[in-house]
């Protein structure tokens, strides 16, 4: 596979949470964003504010790879408490740079790797007077060095650090002199640049750098969605912060200064359970933002709104579970639990955006959904696309886009009717008319999780209340019709091998696929992004001889979902699981697969 | 078991209000409670009093959570809107509500079991945002709807039917409200109809949250010797403390007030609340004096009846939020759509 080169490594910085790495760590790859090269970003990091260990990988891919590669090339190690997990993560022939303020001889244990120390503290702590600023200045110091030892533009970085402190203008020489200091040092004291190491390209015109929380929150804007309800819970709590940014730029009405929105902060997730479908049933479109925690309280809601037939967005960032689990880390480990929330015969429509993009576009697709269909939707992301930064196509919307707020009967309407029925199904397709308070009282009826018929009474016979729930399964499969399409790869020639993946998998098995079929093994690939699935999955599977499916946890939900709910073969369908709660890699993806054909073609 | 439709009937010479209907107008269905249930007391006061406020009631809109007392919500206004939630939960469902539509008037019903165990924490938030709407807490001491088993109202010494007495400290939901910043703290029973109703009345009225602990007896599993939320115990320690009355804006003029213990308070709506004191010392816009009239009353066993306290000065949720006036349901896309000149502007720091 490959070997690092020119615009084709991966760099990882390990610092201390709160010391204010994240700033410089952004500035490193919005430099290589910003030199035209396609840069992949990943954050892992500790669920505490100050004092644990905390990596930035950058992953720098002129070939324009959107996942991570497995491998680490270069080390910046400002963490001496994981110098020696650093040390151990590079593979042979890797760099690792550190702060030699402190020797630290244990660290030349590698002759495979290359250690370069430069004396960061002890420049910045001569150059620059007040403590705090001494430690933000290191990080600009170890910016530079790594400017010279990659070949990085300077004046990009002038320019990004001029943008990054508009309104503290005193602080930008004072930035650009760190970045000088430790610049210089690697330029008298190492070979620079090293012979991995960046180069401009053209490859980031009409391209952004945005995290799935923030266009999924921009998204919601765009889809006209006015109200918004959650409980703090990471990964999910910057999705309502850029929903509660935007709003508060582009939905205050600029001649009363009101707002054309409501978001609440709950008391927990029962309540943004229930202030968001109250909030629907009265009409707003309406969405929480919530992980997995959040969904296990917001169960008993979420059969509710199902029965009831009250639409309702929950994102569900996921996190590693069970339990707390590792809430920094990602895993796609809510596939079965979004499936059918809930006791009793409950299933649901979920949405599986990949990456920001989609986030943007599946916002608006998933509050759509909801109404159109009067149901819970699951806008299922991870930490891994909610809160990395990815390099996207500059988000669009359609200048035509009319909100789908289904079937809702106005004054009018009701005025012209002889009698309203909530749940009768007037139109053949197991869709039936709402209404909403206050409009008429001929549209008044009384919404109840209890047993009800069609009519919207209460029952207790079995009939009446079969009726209700064989409709509600009809309308389910329906929707299958109206979920955004698999994304198929195919391989260049004939394959009898196949992937199926959803979500943030993409990128990585999208590389492994290509490596794969480089290496003489096609196989072809498709992406899911809606549940209930479409009916070419099983057509998929029918296709293959094998069919591999990654996914991100344990268990093989995805796997299961695919036995339970389609015709496909289960004899056929193999899992590559990955969940230690890094984002996924093409290697790993690549060796699973390569693996299981050599251990076939022994047997 | 379905639920019946009422058979609606207008007697002939039934008084009519200021939209032209009759008292019955304010039906629901059939109730199905145990015939005697307190909460049944409370579902004609409700109906009565939006009757004599000439209210609307397809501008009603009427929530609750699970249990006997939350069934009532089918029992009067079928013209309005309704729903039955979840067990606890009715709170943040019409919170959500209440939000989208500041026109409209809101109605949640619970019990004692629905509002101060399972959903104590749901009510708490619901008072604290001070959302527009009247909150009837249905009080019998019991869970009615499982059969019987003590609730978190039940007074220590309280039995029950089979004669174990309760030996926890109740909450009362009128300290409670209070301690968690209620605007508007009453205190009622079932079996006083007339106070009741007065008392519904400035509730809805009150721009807020309305907090009316009724003492609504279950006469099924709480209603013997030795409990306290009997009928005939409620009888006999039931102490009124101040009088309400509702007075609309066009009345406003012609109503002269009475010196001495009368005290109006004014409304959002250009109404008056005719506050008419019954112990002296009592000063009903005075919270930490409302609070010490109630610990002391528990003390005594006695049940402080009346509008304890009221609080016009703070903004309700709506207000709060600086929500528009349109529903959020009928604000116009072109509004919501900022735009596609608006979108490039915000991508500019993502590239
Ligand atoms: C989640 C959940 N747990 C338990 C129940 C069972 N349950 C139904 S009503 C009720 C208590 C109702 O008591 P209260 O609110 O005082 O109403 P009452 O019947 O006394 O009017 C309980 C525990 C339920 N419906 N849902
Ligand atoms: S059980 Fe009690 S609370 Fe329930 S309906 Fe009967 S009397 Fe009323
Ligand atoms: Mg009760």
């Amino acid at each position: 596979m490959s070997a690092p080169g020119i615009n084709d490594f991966t760099l990882r910085v390990a610092t201390v949470n709160g010391t204010g790495s994240a700033s410089a760590n952004g500035l490193l790859m919005k430099a290589i964003f910003r030199m035209g090269v396609p840069v992949v970003g990943k954050n892992i990091f500790p669920s505490n504010i100050q004092g644990l260990p905390t990596w930035y990988e950058i992953r720098v891919t002129g070939d324009g790879h959107a996942g991570r590669d497995g491998e680490i090339h270069f080390v910046i190690a400002m963490n001496p408490e994981t110098y020696a997990d650093d040390l151990a993560s590079l593979a042979p022939g890797g760099v690792l740079l550190y702060d030699s303020t402190w020797p630290r001889p244990q660290l030349l244990s590698r002759p495979d790797v290359t250690v370069l120390g430069a004396p960061l503290s002890a420049m910045c702590n001569e150059a620059f007077k007040a403590a705090r600023s001494r430690i933000l200045m290191k990080n600009m110091a170890y910016v530079g060095a790594a400017a010279a030892l990659l070949d990085l533009d300077l004046d990009v970085i002038k320019q990004l650090v001029t943008e990054m402190f508009a309104g503290k203008e005193k602080l930008i020489p004072l930035n650009m002199q760190a970045v000088e200091l430790g610049r210089n040092y690697a330029l008298q004291n190492f070979t620079c640049p090293l012979n991995f190491r960046t180069k401009p390209m053209e490859k980031a015109k009409g391209k952004i750098m945005i995290d799935g929380n923030t266009a999924a929150g921009l998204g919601m804007v765009y889809g006209g969605a006015t109200f918004g309800a959650w409980y703090p819970i990471t990964p999910s709590t910057s999705l309502m912060d850029a929903f509660q940014l935007y709003c508060d730029k582009l939905r205050v009405d600029a001649d009363t200064g009101l707002h054309n929105y409501c978001i609440l902060q709950a008391e927990d997730e029962l309540a943004a359970a229930g202030l968001v479908i109250g909030a629907s049933w009265a009409g707003a479109r309406g969405f929480t933002p919530t992980s997995g925690p959040g969904i296990s309280l917001m169960s008993e809601f979420i059969g509710f709104a199902y029965y009831t037939e009250v639409p309702l967005v929950i994102c569900d960032i996921q996190r590693v579970g069970p339990s707390t689990g590792m809430p920094t880390r990602t895993q796609q480990c809510d596939i079965q639990l979004c499936a059918y929330a809930s006791h009793g015969d409950t299933r649901h429509l979920v949405l599986y955006p990949a990456h920001p993009g989609e986030c943007f576009e599946f916002a608006a697709m998933s509050l759509d959904l909801a109404e159109r269909f009067q149901t819970p939707v699951f806008f299922l992301s991870d930490i891994d696309i909610g809160m990395n930064d990815w390099m996207v196509d500059e988000l669009t919307w359609p200048e035509d886009y009319v909100p789908d707020r289904g079937k809702v009967l106005s004054a009018e309407d009701l005025e012209e009717t002889k009698a309203f029925y909530r749940y009768l199904d007037v139109d053949g397709d197991a869709i039936p008319y709402r209404t909403l308070p206050g409009t008429h009282k001929k549209g008044a009826y009384f919404l109840r999780g209890s047993g009800h018929t069609k009519l919207g009474r209460y029952t207790e016979k079995g009939e009446e209340y079969k009726e209700v729930v064989d409709r509600l399964y009809d309308k389910w499969k329906r929707a299958a019709a109206f979920m955004p399409a698999p994304v198929v790869t195919p391989a260049s020639r004939p394959a009898r091998l196949g992937i199926i993946a959803i979500g943030s998998s993409d990128g990585a098995v999208r590389e492994a696929r290509d490596r794969l079929e480089a290496a003489g093994m096609p196989v072809d690939y498709m992406r899911i992004r809606g549940f209930p699935f479409s009916d070419e999955v099983a057509a998929f599977v029918e296709a293959h001889d094998e069919v591999f499916v990654v996914e991100q946890n344990r268990d093989a939900q995805l796997l299961g979902l695919i036995i339970t709910e389609t015709a496909a073969q289960k004899e056929k369908l193999t899992p590559v699981l990955h969940y230690s709660g890094e984002p996924l890699n093409y290697r790993f993806v690549y060796d699973a697969i390569e693996n299981a054909v050599k251990v076939r073609k022994i047997a | 078991m379905t639920s019946f439709v009422k058979p609606k009937i207008r007697r002939k010479n039934e008084p009519l209000n200021d939209l032209g209907l009759a008292r019955s107008d304010y039906d629901g269905a059939m109730s199905t409670l145990c015939a005697g249930c307190g909460h049944d007391s409370v579902t004609a006061a409700l109906a009565r009093a939006y009757f004599e406020l000439s209210m609307d009631p397809k501008d009603v809109v009427k929530v609750s959570g699970i249990g006997c007392s939350s069934k009532t919500t089918t029992y009067f206004l079928r013209d309005a809107h309704g729903a039955n939630t979840v067990h606890g939960r009715m709170p943040s469902f019409a919170t959500g509500a209440a939000a989208v539509n500041g026109a409209l008037s809101y109605v949640g019903v619970s019990g004692d079991g629905d509002s101060l165990s399972i959903g104590i924490g749901q009510m708490a938030h619901a008072i604290r945002r001070n959302v527009n709407m009247l909150y009837m807490l249905e009080n019998n001491g019991v869970y009615g709807l499982t059969k019987g088993q003590f609730s978190a109202s039940s007074d220590i010494g309280s039995t029950a039917k089979k004669g174990a007495a309760n030996t926890l400290p109740p909450i009362d939901p009128a300290i409670f409200a209070l301690s968690v910043g209620a605007t508007f703290v009453a205190r009622s029973f079932s079996g006083d109809r007339d106070q009741l109703v007065s008392i519904i009345k400035a509730g809805i009225k009150h721009r807020g949250f309305a907090l009316i602990d009724v003492i609504s007896p279950c006469v099924s599993f709480n209603d013997h010797k030795g409990s306290t939320k009997s009928y005939a115990h409620t009888y006999q320690y039931y102490h009124k403390a101040v009088h309400a009355d509702y007075v609309p804006p066009s009345e406003e003029i012609v109503t002269s007030y009475e010196e001495g213990d009368v005290m109006p308070v004014e409304l959002h709506d250009g109404g008056i609340i005719k506050l008419r004191k019954l112990d002296a010392d009592y000063d009903p816009t005075d919270r930490a004096g409302a609070m010490d009239h109630l610990l002391r009353s528990q003390a005594t066993s006695e049940i402080l009846t009346g509008l304890l306290y009221i609080d016009e000065s703070r903004p309700d949720m709506v207000e709060h939020k600086k929500l528009t006036d349109t529903p959020l349901h009928s604000i116009p896309y072109a509004k919501l759509n900022p735009g596609a000149e608006a979108l490039r502007k915000v991508q500019e720091e993502f590239r």
